[in-house]
């Protein structure tokens, strides 16, 4: 099952400049397992201590996976994933 | 329907259903059209609550000067009521804003300061704060702090909706001053706990970001991330494509914030259909598209109106 993830500028020296990468899984957390298999390293640019580090933020399919489960979230075929750096503090 | 003055006709606006952008008759969307308030925009009811409450505490006397940081249609709601009721008007706003907005602020006789196109929304909201220590005898009103803003929505928005549509399941709107989805929000679950509360943000490309990057961290007073069950964050691409839409298949002309809430509205749509659960989802059109035709974005193929679209502020 593929899931589409946009990648931001800060993170494609990890995905060899490629904006969007394709991934699998059946939650968040087993997405970024699978990116890290290909891509070394971006799994710990985004989780830490088993949750979502506090300046990124990931939208499934444009929604805030912090109010749906975090890296608990379920995903789907044809599911949409966009990574973003947040911005200083936050909007929280 | 008669009333004694425009004032007075503030709000009552329509509820209307939207049968070709809802996926089925189990999950159906439902469109408040706040453009029809006496200057077109859902920000009447914001002015018209906030100058009351000011009057009632005494604040605000024929003659007064009332100040407020906008760039929009706040600044042009607040022109119209201290039109009406006797009070001079300033506005301080980001020099780059369209030409429109400057047309219809000084149409309606308010007096406009231009702050620095770089510092965006936050350096009209400095500049205003010093103007306000320099002349101690002005108001300022405070749409992002002023529990009126919020208040408007919990005494009339709210209660509109809900009589409207007793069945709500969902009620989304887009998130600014967060007055709406505050009020409203609070309004519903006092009287459906299950309903649903959704934000639209706006998501700015990296050129906006990079002019707007005082405001990075601006947490409105207003704010209680309780009230709300979700929020989604709307790409440019995305609210112009449901503007669009809206206008396509419903043939209502609405302004782009109105396309990132659709599109906040259409995700919780599909995941309830997914879910096999039935919904009846409100949704705000804060105001009609006349002030943002000079953008673009109703001209073209939606790739150019994108592209024009680009680097500017859409909500």
């Amino acid at each position: 099952m593929a899931i589409e993830v946009r990648i931001p500028t800060i993170l494609r020296n990890l995905t060899g400049d490629a904006k969007v990468v394709e991934g699998n899984g059946d939650t968040l957390g087993e997405l970024f397992a699978d990116l890290d298999a290909r891509y070394p390293g971006i799994a710990e640019r985004l989780v830490d201590g088993g949750k979502l580090r506090r300046f990124i933020n990931v939208y499934l399919n444009d929604e805030d996976v912090r109010f749906v489960g975090g890296l608990d979230a379920k995903l789907s075929d044809g599911d949409n994933v966009t990574v973003l750096p947040a911005v200083a503090g936050g909007s929280r | 329907m008669r009333y004694d003055s425009l004032l007075d006709s503030l709000g009552g606006t329509p509820l209307v259903g939207l049968p070709r952008l809802s996926p089925s008759p189990r999950v159906r969307l439902w469109a408040k059209l706040e453009d029809r308030n006496p200057t077109g925009s859902i920000k009447d009811r914001t002015a018209f609550f906030m100058i009351e409450q000011a009057e009632k505490d005494g604040l605000l006397s024929p003659g007064c000067t009332i100040l407020e940081p906008t760039s929009g249609n706040t600044g042009i709601s607040l022109a119209m009521v201290a039109k009406l009721r006797g009070y001079r008007m300033v506005c301080v706003m980001p020099e780059n804003t369209s030409a429109e907005r400057k047309q219809l602020l000084a149409m309606w006789g308010a007096e406009v300061h231009f702050s620095e196109a770089a510092g965006g929304s936050n350096e009209a909201v400095r500049v205003a704060k010093e103007m306000a220590v320099a002349n101690p005898d002005w108001v300022m009103l405070y749409q992002y702090g002023n529990p009126a803003n919020a208040r408007a929505h919990y005494e009339t928005t709210g209660p509109e909706i809900l009589a409207d549509l007793p069945e709500i399941t969902h009620f989304v709107a887009g998130l600014g001053t967060t007055g709406t989805l505050m009020g409203v929000g609070r309004y519903l679950r006092e009287h459906k706990p299950d309903v649903r509360i959704v934000a639209a943000e706006p998501r700015y490309g990296e050129l906006v970001y990079g002019l707007r990057n005082l405001d990075e961290g601006f947490v409105p007073e207003l704010y209680d991330e309780s009230v709300l069950t979700t929020r989604f964050s709307v790409p440019s691409d995305a609210a112009l494509k449901r503007t669009r839409e809206l206008l396509d298949k419903e043939g209502i002309f609405a302004g782009v914030s109105t396309g990132g809430a659709l599109h906040a509205a259409l995700g919780m749509a599909r995941k309830a259909e997914k879910a096999g659960e039935r919904a009846d989802i409100a949704f705000i059109i804060a105001d009609a598209g006349w002030k943002y035709l000079s953008t673009g974005a109703y001209e073209g193929t939606l790739e150019e109106a994108e592209e024009r679209l680009d680097g500017q502020l859409w909500a």
